[in-house]
């Protein structure tokens, strides 16, 4: 914020602007042609699902083409009756009870790493970071047979169990680096005017560390939301995710443009307003709570 | 605000606490100690270890599903074939080109996307959430989005405009390719660009608003140069963002499936490993076979991740000098 205000405060120099001006507007200009270009497939993605079948693929596109909700009704099953409820409810459940095992995990192993840490407390910071770079595709085969011979092929308790362990590492992390943020000082303080471990986790830490919990949340939810290549393997029929539902939009005859993207405009809508809602938030995630 | 990417912090800490519990009673209180990690420590253990020590057990059996009779100990057998298998090697090749292609140029127009936003100007912040909403659709979606509405030869966006432009000087031959199947794996490449430049940006974007703006400042002072500035205040401290960025981004893009999957399908040279792998073992049911090749891409993203993760110590070195 500071660079921002900064950077755009006119110099006083002999040449009294006008060129630094001109460039500045451009800057923005070029700043704004940008961003519209990077929206455009959203737009059009938009735009498209509010079309008829017929005119959603035209060439040249027809953009004033007569708006419609056509392609919504047919995502809820208008004529073929299937409704996207269950995988919708499917990936919501496995998100939020994924994210919720995350944090209950999460939170004591970040303690354990940074307030009261751990001798080689990094080599286990390093352990939770490489599982992240193992292919998940190397686990993958003995996981489905065990799922397999032990009837949980279907069910959502294996995504839950998956999804946990897919973000467990990135929230050690973050929870890790946020935990840092609580000053020493104030809990050996605490500590000699007596207070237990409830009242300092309750008192000082809690209100530090609040933000990060929100951050680590929203990460861990999105990337189980978007998750695809478990759930195509280790769900059917019963157990199947929005992402996979989400596939079967697209068939080999007839038009379907609308379709698709009305459930793609759907099946995102949680995720776009999550992380419209918390753009900070999702820095701090992204960058495994190493921005701020 | 004057925040810095430190991924460790407060290393201090440790030595403090260390040195201020008594040495006779260690044992009891490391235990203690360890008790909140250790949930965590041996759930990650559990999901993510032992399957791999099955895979390398079916590694070495013979054993395809669609032949349940013929299951037995191979040896190298599968080791063997993965590796003389030219559709190995040429998806490894994939792998690689795929993820520097994707994560070197979204990084490089996240760094120029960062420097735009970086400045004040009308509608900065629309400007901002615009940028960011690539990132926020879901990754199939996105795929769907690029294969159908936007690649497509007969009707999609790119042809359309093209139409359209054409028509525009009286011409109605406007070139159509058939993107996906001319272009196959620069389509996936530039899907996923589209997808991860947002992400580049947001971290980039951030450690450019964590400069210290006084050096700036006394720099333009003394008659320093945009250029000078970028070239010798902006660009050393935001060094350690563009590994951040760029090693975060390449542990997601390496494991990339789902644009594989939905636009190409795997075809015409875009397979990566992770399809591979799950090809040989969904399609194929080799279960020998795509353990084999899992363990090769096991060993393969080790020699990465080490790399990876010595770029993430000497971070975390730097932090503590």
């Amino acid at each position: 914020m500071v660079a921002s205000i900064t950077t755009s405060v006119p110099r006083r120099s002999p040449d009294p602007g006008s060129v630094a001006r001109r460039r500045r507007s451009a800057l923005g200009l070029l700043a704004w042609l940008c961003g519209i270009v990077f929206f455009l497939p959203v737009a059009w993605m938009v735009l498209t699902s509010l079309h008829s079948e017929p005119n959603a693929a035209t060439n040249p596109p027809s953009i004033a083409a007569p708006l419609t909700f056509q392609g919504y009704r047919e995502f809820f099953g208008a004529s073929t009756g299937v409704s996207p409820w269950p995988p919708l409810i499917n990936s919501l459940s496995a998100s939020v009870v994924s994210t919720l095992l995350v944090l209950v995990l999460a939170m004591p192993a970040a303690y354990a790493l940074s307030i009261k840490p751990v001798r080689k407390w990094s080599d286990a910071m390093f352990f939770f970071l490489s599982t992240k770079m193992l292919p998940v595709v190397a686990g993958l085969l003995p996981i489905y047979l065990i799922a397999q011979n032990t009837g949980m092929l279907d069910n959502i308790a294996v995504l839950i169990v998956l999804y946990t362990s897919m973000n467990l590492p990135i929230a050690v992390w973050m929870m890790r680096s946020f935990l840092s943020e609580v000053p020493v000082e104030i809990l050996e303080a605490a500590s000699i005017d007596g207070a237990g471990l409830p009242t300092t986790l309750a008192r000082i830490v809690a209100p530090v560390v609040a933000p990060g919990i929100a951050a680590t949340a929203l990460i861990s939810f999105i990337f189980s939301w978007n998750e695809l290549l478990f759930a195509r393997v280790l769900t059917g029929v019963v157990s199947s995710t929005a992402p996979v539902f989400l596939t079967g939009f697209v068939t080999s005859q007839g038009l379907f443009l609308a379709k698709v993207c009305a459930a793609a405009v759907c099946v995102s809508l949680p995720v776009l307003v999550a992380g419209f809602a918390a753009q900070d938030k999702l820095v701090q995630g992204l960058s495994l709570g190493a921005v701020k | 605000m004057t925040t810095t990417p430190s991924l460790t912090r407060r290393i201090r800490a440790p030595q403090t606490a260390e040195k201020a519990s008594p040495p006779s009673r260690r044992p009891r209180g490391a235990w203690a100690r360890r008790a909140p990690l250790l949930p965590a420590l041996i759930f990650m253990i559990v999901v993510t270890q032992l399957p791999f020590v099955g895979t390398v057990v079916i590694s070495f059996m013979r054993w395809n599903a669609l032949d349940p009779g013929d299951r037995g100990f191979a040896g190298l057998q599968n080791y063997q074939d993965s590796v003389t298998d030219p559709q190995l090697r040429s998806s490894l090749l994939t792998t690689v080109t795929l993820t520097a292609t994707v994560v070197l140029v979204s990084l490089v127009l996240g760094l120029g996307l960062a420097l735009l936003l970086d400045r004040r100007f009308r509608g900065r912040g629309l400007v901002r959430t615009m940028l960011i909403t690539p990132f926020l659709i879901v990754p199939v979606a996105s795929a769907l989005l690029w294969k159908h509405a936007l690649y497509n030869a007969t009707y999609g966006l790119i042809n359309g405009t093209l139409t359209w432009v054409w028509s525009l000087f009286g011409s109605d031959s406007a070139p159509q390719p058939d993107w996906l199947s001319s272009l196959p794996l620069m389509s996936v490449e530039a899907s996923l660009v589209w997808q991860w430049t947002p992400f580049m940006m947001l971290i980039l974007l951030a450690g450019l608003q964590s400069r210290p703006m006084d050096a700036v400042e006394a720099a333009r002072v003394d008659g320093a140069t945009t250029w000078q500035v970028f070239r010798f205040l902006t660009f050393p401290h935001l060094r350690r963002y563009l590994e951040l960025a760029a090693l975060l981004g390449s542990i997601y893009v390496v494991q990339n499936f789902d644009a594989v999957f939905t636009l190409t399908g795997g075809g015409l040279g875009t397979a990566n490993l992770p399809y591979t792998v799950y090809e040989t073992f969904y399609q194929a049911h080799d279960y020998g076979q795509a353990s084999a090749e899992g363990v090769i891409v096991v060993l393969f993203s080790l020699v990465v991740a080490t790399f990876a993760l010595r770029t993430v110590s000497s971070l975390l070195r730097e932090e503590i000098r």
